[in-house]
C-alpha cells in the first residue's frame, strides 16, 4: 500500500511542479469529505494542492426553510417523522429534531422502515424526510411505488432530494469559482453513470475523476486529476473499477424519472439551482408532504454571520467564518455545515487543525 | 442559534462532551470536594486507616441481552473494571435492581445468574442489594445500579504521566458498541460480533504486580478510546499520538462500522483497558497482557508526547496522514446520506 | 453517499435478499438490481443494493479489511512507533 501512495504522491508532485500554479480540486460528496478527513489525506498532498469541500453533503445544502418545515411537522401530534440519522441534529430557527420536546422522531436506515411505521401507526401520518443525492433517491422512489401499491393513506414524503450535475454546473458558472477539477462521488456515479459528467467536461473543460471512498482511491483519484491538469487535458475517468459503469444503474434512473421531476429549488448557499431539486410528480401528489399539509417552500434567511453558503461553494474555508469554533460548534451549531457529520465545518472542527485557539 | 440547554438530551449520558459539561457545570460544583473533583473511575477513600477504592455505576443498556453478555454480566464487570483500572483489587459489590412491573421473572433469573457467574469469575462477592419495582413504562425492563469497593494496590494518577510513556490497549476496539448496535431495534443485522464484556481485574492486577511504571489506567466504555485519550491528554496536560496501524480491530467489527459510517475510536467497549506505562516498562506490560486470555491482541497503540497547554490527541493514519481525534459528541448516529 | 462494504447475496427471494459482508448479515432489497442472482456481490446503500461488484474488486476490499486485522496481530513488539 505504501508503494502505491508514494507513486501517487510522485505523480502529484511532478504534475504540480509542471503546472507551476496552485491547484484547487473540489470534491462534491459528503463521504469523500469524511474520508479525506478521517484518513488525514490533506497533510499527504503537495504544497499548492488544495482540496475544496463542495456542496456534497445533502444535509448541508438543505435550505433552512426546509428544516423549519420538518420541525413544524414534528411538533404536530398527528405526525411521526421518519428520518435518516443525519437530519436529527440540524438546527432550524428554534432547535432541531433532537431538541424538539415531544416530537415523535424515528431514525430509520431504509425507506422500508418508514413504510412499516405507517402500517404500524394508522392513526398517525408518517412523514419521511427524503434528503440525499442520486444514491438515495431511488430508495425513496421505490417507497412511493410501494405506497401506491398498498394504497397507504398515512404515508408521505418531504422531498429534499437533489441532483449533483446541476450543482456542478452552477458552481462552474459562478465567475468567482476557482475550481480546476472535480473529484466525483463514487456512489452517486454508480447510479447516474460516469458518462453523466461528459457534459461538464465538454462545456467547462474541467477533469472529472470518479473515485471510491477508500483512502487509496481518493489519493489515486487526485493523482489522476493532477496528471490530466499537467497535460492540459480534461476527461472523465473512473478509477472506481468494477463498480461504476458509464451508463450507471438504468433501473434506478427509470424509477427516479417515474416518480420525480426536477425543478428549480433552493440550495442553501447556492440559491436557486435550475433543475437541481426533485419533487414528486403531480400524479403522486398525495404522497407529497408539502401538498398534503399545504406548505409552501420559502427560502429562509441565513442566520446573521453564517457563511455556510460560501463554505459550500469552496469560496470560504470554515476557519474564515467568524463564528467557527466560537458561536458555532458541534454542540451549539448555527449552520448545517457544523452539525452534519459530512459538513466541512464539522470535519475541520473534529479532525482539523491543532491548537486553533493559539493560531 | 446557540440556545441555552433546558432539557437533558440522550447525548448527556453518552460519555462525551455533553456529559462532561453537565458534570462540570451542574454536578461538581454542588458537591465540591477534592476527591470527587478528580473524576476518577474509583475514588480513593481512607476508611479506618485502610486505603479503599470506592465506585458506583448504573446500567441501562438496551437490549438487555446481547451477543456476549447481558445487563447482569455488564453490571458486575463494569463495576469491577472501574475498581481494577483505578488500581484496586476488587473485593465486594452491591447490586440494586429497579424492575419494571410486568418484567418476566424468567428473564430476571437469567440476569441474576449472569451476575452471579461474573462475580464468581472476578473473585468478588455481592454483599449488599436492594430491589425496587416501578409501574409499567417507568423503567425499560430493568435498570441496575451498583457500588463497589476494593483494596488499593497501586497509586495510579494522571499526574504521573510523562513524555514518552507508551499507551497500551489490551485488545480489539469497538466490539461491544457494534454488538449492541447490531441488535438495536430498527438496526438489526445478524452478526458474529460479540461484546467484549469481561472483568479485567485479573489482567490489571497481573500487570501491576509484574511491572513498575504503570502510570495510569482507564477502561474505555461509552465514548470509546477517543473519550479516554482526550480525558488523559487534558488531565495530564500532554499531547498524545495514536497510530492507526497499531489499533487492534476485528474485521467483522470494522466492516460493520464501515457500513454504518461509524468511527471505531468513538464506539463503546466493555472489556478494554487503556494503560499508560513508562516506556521502559512497555514491553514487559505488553508481555503480561498477551499471556492473559483478555489481552491476546494487546498492542502499544500510541504514546504520550510533550506537555502542552491545549493538549490534543492526534492520529497518524494508515496512509501516512494525520488528523485530530476529538472528544465524541456522545450520541453517534448511523449515517446514511 | 455512504461507505459501503461489498456484500455477497446469500439468500434471495424476489426482491428481498440477505447479504453477507465479513460475517455480518444484512437484509436488503434488490429492487434496483433486478438481475442479481444468489452468489452475486453487491453494494448496499440505505437498505438497497445499488450495483453489482466484480468478484476481483470485492476480494480486494475484503482483503484490505482483513489485512488490517492481520497486520495488527503481526505486530510482535509494537515498537515501530518509537
Amino acid at each position: 500500500m505504501l508503494n502505491r501512495i508514494m507513486k501517487a504522491q510522485r505523480l502529484m508532485d511532478t504534475a504540480c511542479l509542471r503546472l507551476g500554479r496552485p491547484i484547487n480540486v473540489m470534491e462534491v460528496c459528503g463521504t469523500h469529505t469524511v474520508s479525506i478527513f478521517r484518513n488525514g489525506i490533506r497533510p499527504t498532498l503537495p504544497e499548492g494542492l488544495k482540496l475544496l469541500s463542495g456542496p456534497g453533503c445533502p444535509v448541508c445544502v438543505t435550505d433552512q426553510g426546509f428544516i423549519d418545515i420538518v420541525l413544524d411537522l414534528a411538533r404536530r401530534e398527528d405526525c411521526i417523522i421518519a428520518t435518516y440519522g443525519d437530519m436529527v441534529r440540524v438546527p432550524g430557527k428554534a432547535g432541531s429534531l433532537e431538541t424538539t420536546h415531544g416530537a415523535d422522531v424515528r431514525v430509520v436506515l431504509s425507506t422500508d422502515d418508514a413504510l412499516r411505521l405507517a402500517e404500524l401507526h394508522p392513526d398517525k401520518t408518517v412523514v419521511f424526510v427524503a434528503v440525499g443525492f442520486e444514491t438515495t433517491t431511488p430508495a425513496t422512489a421505490v417507497a412511493v411505488g410501494e405506497a401506491v401499491r398498498r394504497d397507504l393513506k398515512n404515508f408521505c414524503v418531504l422531498s429534499g432530494h437533489k441532483l449533483v450535475i446541476p450543482a456542478m454546473r452552477a458552481l462552474l458558472s459562478d465567475k468567482n469559482n476557482r475550481i480546476d477539477a472535480f473529484l466525483c462521488p463514487g456512489h452517486v456515479s454508480v447510479i447516474i453513470g460516469s458518462d453523466a459528467y461528459l457534459p461538464i467536461v465538454e462545456e467547462f473543460g474541467r477533469p472529472c475523476v470518479v473515485a471510491g471512498f477508500e483512502p487509496m482511491q481518493v489519493i489515486e483519484g487526485i493523482a489522476e486529476i493532477c496528471r490530466q491538469l499537467a497535460e492540459g487535458m480534461a476527461e472523465v475517468v473512473s478509477i472506481y473499477e468494477g463498480v461504476v459503469r458509464p451508463e450507471g444503474n438504468r433501473t434506478a434512473q427509470k424509477l427516479m424519472e417515474t416518480y420525480f421531476e426536477p425543478y428549480d429549488g433552493y440550495w442553501r448557499g447556492l440559491g436557486r439551482i435550475p433543475g437541481g431539486t426533485l419533487r414528486l410528480r403531480d400524479e403522486y401528489g398525495r404522497f407529497d408532504a408539502m401538498r398534503r399539509f399545504g406548505i409552501e417552500e420559502i427560502p429562509a434567511e441565513e442566520p446573521l454571520g453564517c457563511r455556510c453558503g460560501e463554505v459550500l461553494c469552496g469560496l470560504a474555508a470554515p476557519m474564515d467564518c467568524g463564528m467557527f469554533e466560537s458561536r458555532c460548534t458541534p454542540d451549539t451549531p448555527v449552520g448545517p455545515c457544523m452539525v452534519s457529520s459530512e459538513g466541512a465545518c464539522a470535519a475541520w472542527y473534529k479532525y482539523g487543525r491543532r491548537r486553533r485557539r493559539h493560531g | 442559534m446557540a440556545e441555552r440547554r433546558e432539557r437533558i438530551l440522550m447525548a448527556h449520558g453518552g460519555g462525551g462532551r455533553l456529559m462532561g459539561s453537565l458534570i462540570a457545570e451542574k454536578i461538581l460544583p454542588r458537591f465540591a470536594n477534592e476527591t470527587l473533583g478528580q473524576l476518577a473511575d474509583a475514588a480513593a477513600v481512607e476508611v479506618g486507616g485502610a486505603n479503599v477504592l470506592f465506585t458506583t455505576d448504573s446500567f441501562v443498556v438496551k437490549p438487555l441481552f446481547f451477543n456476549g453478555g447481558d445487563i447482569g454480566k455488564l453490571a458486575v464487570c463494569g463495576t469491577v473494571n472501574d475498581l481494577a483500572v483505578a488500581g484496586a483489587r476488587p473485593v465486594a459489590l452491591s447490586l440494586a435492581l429497579i424492575i419494571e412491573e410486568g418484567f418476566e421473572i424468567a428473564l430476571l433469573e437469567k440476569i441474576l445468574d449472569s451476575a452471579a457467574e461474573a462475580a464468581r469469575d472476578a473473585g468478588v462477592q455481592i454483599v449488599a442489594g436492594d430491589t425496587k419495582v416501578v409501574e409499567r413504562g417507568a423503567a425499560d425492563g430493568i435498570f441496575i445500579n451498583t457500588a463497589g469497593i476494593g483494596a488499593r494496590i497501586a497509586d495510579l494518577s494522571m499526574r504521573h504521566i510523562r513524555s514518552g510513556d507508551a499507551i497500551i490497549i489490551n485488545g480489539d476496539i469497538g466490539d461491544h458498541g457494534m454488538a449492541i448496535i447490531s441488535q438495536r431495534k430498527g438496526l438489526e443485522f445478524e452478526s458474529p460480533i460479540q461484546s467484549d464484556c469481561a472483568a479485567l481485574s485479573a489482567l490489571t492486577c497481573a500487570v501491576l504486580e509484574a511491572v513498575d511504571g504503570v502510570r495510569f489506567m482507564r477502561d474505555a466504555t461509552r465514548g470509546g478510546v477517543a473519550a479516554v485519550l482526550n480525558e488523559i491528554a487534558v488531565g495530564a496536560g500532554h499531547d498524545i499520538e495514536l497510530v492507526e496501524a497499531q489499533l487492534p480491530v476485528n474485521h467483522a467489527v470494522r466492516a460493520a462500522a464501515d457500513m454504518l459510517g461509524f468511527d471505531l475510536l468513538d464506539i463503546a467497549n466493555e472489556g478494554k483497558v487503556i494503560m499508560v506505562v513508562a516506556a521502559e516498562s512497555a514491553e514487559a506490560a505488553l508481555e503480561v497482557c498477551r499471556n492473559h486470555e483478555l489481552g491476546r491482541n494487546a498492542a502499544i497503540m500510541g504514546r504520550v508526547l510533550d506537555a502542552a497547554e491545549d493538549a490534543i490527541v492526534e492520529l497518524a493514519t494508515a496512509i501516512g496522514g494525520r488528523r485530530v481525534v476529538q472528544m465524541p459528541y456522545g450520541r453517534e448516529l448511523p449515517r446514511i446520506c | 453517499m455512504c461507505l459501503a462494504v461489498p456484500a455477497r447475496i446469500v439468500e434471495l427471494e424476489e426482491d428481498r435478499a440477505v447479504v453477507d459482508a465479513m460475517g455480518n448479515r444484512w437484509n436488503c432489497r434488490t429492487t434496483l438490481t433486478p438481475d442479481v442472482k444468489l452468489g452475486d456481490i453487491v453494494l448496499i446503500h440505505a437498505g438497497f443494493a445499488i450495483t453489482t461488484v466484480e468478484e476481483e474488486e470485492a476480494q480486494k476490499t475484503w482483503r484490505l479489511i482483513a489485512e488490517f486485522d492481520e497486520f495488527q496481530k503481526k505486530q510482535e513488539k509494537g515498537s515501530e512507533i518509537y
